[in-house]
């Protein structure tokens, strides 16, 4: 039987001076704005450590981030929590933020990574990339159907849309 | 090059702006190392990018600079347009708020560096396999420690939030002082956790202690070396974060200058441009280049106070300077102790002005007779931090310099770096994981910051790429 989702965390990262690494906030704008009931959206720089105790706190928790090298236009898939750590940066990976909300906080959250193809990261102050901005879109109405529904049973695979 | 039989290292040019580490080490014909470097990707282009922007977006706009240390730019950058409005004194309320801020800032950086990224080399050691010598191994088998690093920089953070109204890239500061006061029920939430806040400081410091005269004899030599402090000094002496004059003592603790007015900066401190590296390399003018670099940070910082002026974090300075003789401590490991008592430092700040009614003031800003250039300086988590700004009639940003934290330590890195695979690799052309995890573990004492600025998934490795005498590329690893 399926697990109910009251409670979803949505955290879409990146630099959104940044051209195309502002993607993720971008998606957390979108959706906040629909203030859907049970969907807390957040948005940041970068994810760090303490994410994890908010990330326990839910259900299921969607990150949202710009990529540079998946598929086009979007991919969704499930995450599990890995195990791993950065060289230096302050920052940690989804799959880190969720193992640290199972380690410390005996969090049994599902997660799942929404990954926006981006092009353009080198500029300063720069709006999304024309092409950043139809998958940004894509991916808006994939997410918001999703969000709508509630259903992360039958996501198991990875779905990209062309 | 050094020598006729090694040859230039080319490093390709390079058009991404976010931070990586890239180490070149150069060997002779007996496999000795001849030249390590640690090339920092930093993209100064912000300087540019500011000019024909109006002064007063300043501490927002250059927040974009970084993710990891927001509020340093933020409040520098304030600082320098409080020049520009003509303020040289906030009222007490705003001067204290964005103390506030800064100590929260200071707080969840230092405990996050140190459970998150410096704690697994020292509780698993530097040849534990790096699977597990991790944040998540601590929290594997440290649980305990691992909840309180997590907690500690939530509660910095939600102290940032609190007075800066953002937890990244607030708005709080603004030129000439303040928007926002504290209030009591935001006070009373902090006030709540102070003292367990207090507690896991003192025990996140004492690992660090610990760890560190233990291990004195490995650690004295490890990536070390004699050189000059600067850090910002109050007028007494003291170590204070948020503002002060500028000091500079060499590796004996001889004053190089002292009580400098940080806006004069460019009397006594210049920056090298060198051929191999997008990033500058500033020096003491006094000194010149190749004596006058210098360290910054927790280290330099602890180095250069005469004394600290809360009693927990004075009575850990002075054990931290009795390992030394009193001397400046130069080894490079115990930035990591350094930076623990300014953790505790910084608590204990934050509890004196949540107890000072002064937070819950009206008087936010002060405005005066506008000036065309103004010069910014704070303690960052990483170091002296810079913001220089000229503006025209119009209002208009016309030059901005910032020199920021991790350029100022970029010689002392690039030095720690040589060491380290000079006492590692003399002989053996190959990069082991046991010299790819003291590269790692040398660079970290510093906190340099890697990131700033953008970090799209896929990006972020360390790489390490030896050449032979002929410059061939003989070996490569990267730590992702």
């Amino acid at each position: 039987m399926a697990a109910e989702v009251n409670k979803i965390l949505l955290i879409g990262y990146g630099n959104p001076a940044r051209a195309d690494d502002g993607l993720g906030p971008a998606v957390a704008e979108s959706i906040g704005l629909k203030n859907l009931p049970g969907i807390t959206v957040e948005a940041d720089y970068q994810l760090t450590i303490e994410d994890s105790a908010q990330v326990a706190e839910h259900d299921v928790v969607i990150f949202a981030d710009a990529s540079v090298n998946c598929s086009e236009p979007f991919s969704f898939e499930p995450l599990t929590a890995k195990e791993g750590g950065s060289f230096s940066s302050h920052s940690v990976e989804p799959a880190e933020v969720m193992a640290l909300a199972e380690n410390l906080f005996k969090s049994k959250v599902k997660g799942f990574m929404l990954a926006v193809r981006g092009y353009e990261f080198d500029k300063f102050d720069a709006p999304l990339s024309e092409k950043a901005k139809q998958n940004l879109e894509k991916a808006l109405l994939f997410l918001g159907n999703l969000l709508k529904t509630k259903n992360f049973n039958n996501l198991q695979k990875i779905i990209s849309c062309s | 090059m050094s020598n006729s039989k090694s040859k230039r290292v080319i490093i390709e040019p390079v058009t991404r702006v976010e931070g990586h580490g890239k180490v070149s080490i150069l060997l002779d014909e007996n496999n000795k190392v001849t030249q390590a470097r640690f090339h920092i990707v930093e993209f100064r282009g912000f300087e540019r990018f500011v000019q024909g922007r109006p002064y007063w977006e300043m501490p927002v706009l250059v927040q974009r600079l970084c993710g990891i240390c927001p509020v340093s730019h933020h409040l520098a950058a304030a600082k320098a347009m409080d020049k520009i409005v003509g303020v040289d004194k906030l009222t007490p309320t705003a001067e204290k708020m964005r103390r506030l801020m800064h100590y929260g800032q200071m707080f969840q950086s230092h405990a996050l560096h140190f459970f998150h990224l410096c704690s697994p080399d020292l509780l698993f050691g530097f040849d534990a396999d790096p699977k597990i010598r991790n944040v998540i191994g601590v929290a594997i088998k440290y649980p305990e420690l691992a909840v309180q690093g997590v907690m500690m920089r939530k509660y910095g953070q939600e102290i940032i939030k609190a007075t800066a109204g953002k937890k990244i890239h607030g708005t709080g500061a603004i030129p000439g002082g303040i928007n926002k006061n504290l209030s009591i029920a935001e006070r009373d939430v902090f006030l709540k956790d102070l003292k367990q806040m207090l507690e896991w400081s003192k025990g996140a410091l004492k690992i660090a202690k610990d760890y560190t005269v233990a291990n004195l004899d490995t650690l004295k030599p490890f990536g070390s070396f004699d050189s000059n402090h600067l850090s910002l000094i109050r007028k007494d002496g003291a170590m204070d974060l948020y503002h002060g004059n500028l000091r500079a003592i060499t590796a004996d603790g001889k004053k190089i200058f002292d009580q400098v007015d940080y806006s004069n900066y460019l009397d006594y401190i210049a920056e090298e441009v060198k051929s191999w590296s997008y990033m500058k390399f500033p020096f003491i003018k006094s000194l010149g280049p190749k004596k006058g670099w210098y360290r910054v940070g927790p280290l330099a910082r602890v180095n250069t106070c005469d004394f600290i002026d809360t009693p927990l974090a004075e009575a850990a300075r002075k054990e931290f300077m009795a390992v030394t003789g009193g001397r400046p401590n130069n080894i490079t490991m115990a930035y990591h102790w350094a930076r623990m008592i300014e953790l505790l430092h910084s608590i204990e700040k934050i509890d004196e002005l949540l107890h000072d009614k002064d937070l819950q003031g009206t008087n936010l800003v002060v405005k005066g007779q506008r000036r065309n250039e103004g010069v910014g300086l704070i303690e960052a988590p990483r170091g002296t931090l810079f913001h220089h700004y000229k503006v025209n009639d119009d209002d208009q940003v016309v030059m901005a310099n910032l020199i920021v934290s991790t350029t100022h330590n970029n010689e002392p890195m690039n030095l720690a770096v040589q060491k380290v695979a000079a006492d590692f690799i003399d002989g053996v052309p190959n990069i082991t994981e046991g010299l790819l995890n003291r590269i790692e573990v040398a660079i970290r004492a510093y906190d340099p910051c890697l990131s700033c600025a953008t970090h799209a998934m896929g990006k972020m490795p360390l790489k390490v790429t030896l050449f032979d005498y002929q410059g061939n590329e003989i070996a490569s690893k990267t730590k992702e």
